[in-house]
């Protein structure tokens, strides 16, 4: 009875979800192995910085969660920052909530929203058509295993990489991220926009005085919030294709 | 060690977190059709990438104070990621090469005095 109703695309299956994920699983590798070295550096336990990773899979959540825990946080505080650094995570959902089918249930929606970090949303929005629980529990298994054991390899063998590789390391996430984003900007001139539009305000937040002080969570939002809503005015998307206007080739 | 309290301190973290991705997904069950609201969502990923993204990622290859040099190598790290990027190559291309050319700016660097 199910089968007939399904909107997902046929082809997003638990396999191509696990392939679609290897990428972001390697790249995890590197992050995670960064954050593992600086926990027991900060004199945390292995299992700790493991624990860490495990429950949170949220990179600079757990960074600023780290040095409250070693300096000695209130929980108060370390709550509002978890909230205000990984407040991006809403509007991130919210998104991906439009892009699931709509016969998953309440479970099977609890269960992948653990797993909803900036780059398996990211690839999870490009794929066409629905996004099933199958495809996305795929997607989300490999980066969780890289996220955990790269946490347990970087804690273990601190000092195995010189300072010069472990710097290198730090620059990792960014490139995910612009991989991400440079492709679709290149082909869709909206997308291109909002990203030229998110980064000058994000540069403003950083080198205006008084503006410096915000944290960067909120920097995030407000940046992400004006750049999306400019668009969404200027460039409206096609209600029943969902698919963003491409006017002309991005000049990027 | 005070484990207790690391160990709720963690809870509450992972409470957070989960809660901050669970509840959008939990709630909106049914398809926004607001056109405005529908597109904003659209572009929600690249702006928030794209603000996470720059100008962060020039303090990337900083051990905690920024220099002329850890600069130099975050921007050259920076745009090699980009060309590659553009090229189209696939995430861990883009991130290992922007890791390989931030190592190997960072062992030339010290030979130019006016860096350091």
């Amino acid at each position: 009875m199910k089968g007939s109703n399904r909107v997902t695309t046929p082809s997003l299956t638990f396999f191509k979800g696990v392939t679609d994920g290897i990428p972001i699983c390697l790249g995890y590798l590197s992050v995670s192995f960064t954050f593992g070295m600086m926990a027991t550096e900060g004199g945390l336990p292995v299992w700790i910085a493991v624990l860490i990773s495990m429950t949170n899979m949220t990179s600079a959540g757990q960074f600023a969660g780290m040095a409250l825990i070693l300096n000695g946080g209130s929980y108060f505080e370390l709550a509002i920052t978890t909230f205000i650094i990984n407040l991006r995570y809403m509007l991130m959902s919210l998104s991906l909530s439009q892009k699931l089918d709509p016969l998953m249930n309440m479970l099977e929606r609890c269960a992948i929203s653990f797993g909803n970090t900036d780059e398996i949303f990211a690839v999870a929005m490009q794929q066409e058509g629905k996004i099933n629980g199958a495809y996305f529990s795929g997607l989300m298994s490999m980066p969780y295993l890289g996220w955990a054991a790269g946490t347990l390899i970087g804690a273990t063998a601190t000092n195995l990489l010189p300072l010069s590789l472990r710097t290198a390391l730090g620059i990792a996430i960014y490139g995910m991220f612009l991989a991400i984003i440079i492709p679709p900007a290149r082909k869709l001139k909206p997308v291109f926009y909002t990203i030229v539009i998110s980064v000058v305000l994000s540069c403003i937040f950083r080198w205006t005085p008084f503006l410096n002080q915000f944290s960067s969570g909120w920097v995030i939002i407000i940046c992400a919030v004006i750049a999306s809503s400019c668009m969404a005015v200027r460039y409206p998307v096609d209600t029943d294709e969902e698919q963003i206007q491409n006017t002309e080739e991005a000049g990027a | 060690m005070n484990y207790p309290r690391i160990l709720f301190c963690i809870f509450l973290m992972a409470l957070v977190t989960y809660l901050l991705r669970m509840l959008p997904i939990a709630v909106f069950r049914k398809k926004i059709h607001n056109r405005f609201f529908q597109s904003f969502l659209t572009y929600i990923p690249y702006a928030v990438l794209a603000a996470m993204t720059f100008p962060e990622v020039l303090y990337s290859t900083s051990n905690g104070e920024v220099t002329i040099a850890s600069f130099t190598t975050a921007l050259c790290g920076f745009l090699v990621a980009l060309l590659l990027a553009y090229r189209g190559k696939g995430l861990l291309t883009v991130a290992l090469g922007s890791v390989a050319v931030v190592f190997l700016v960072g062992l030339v660097v010290p030979y130019f005095p006016f860096f350091i």
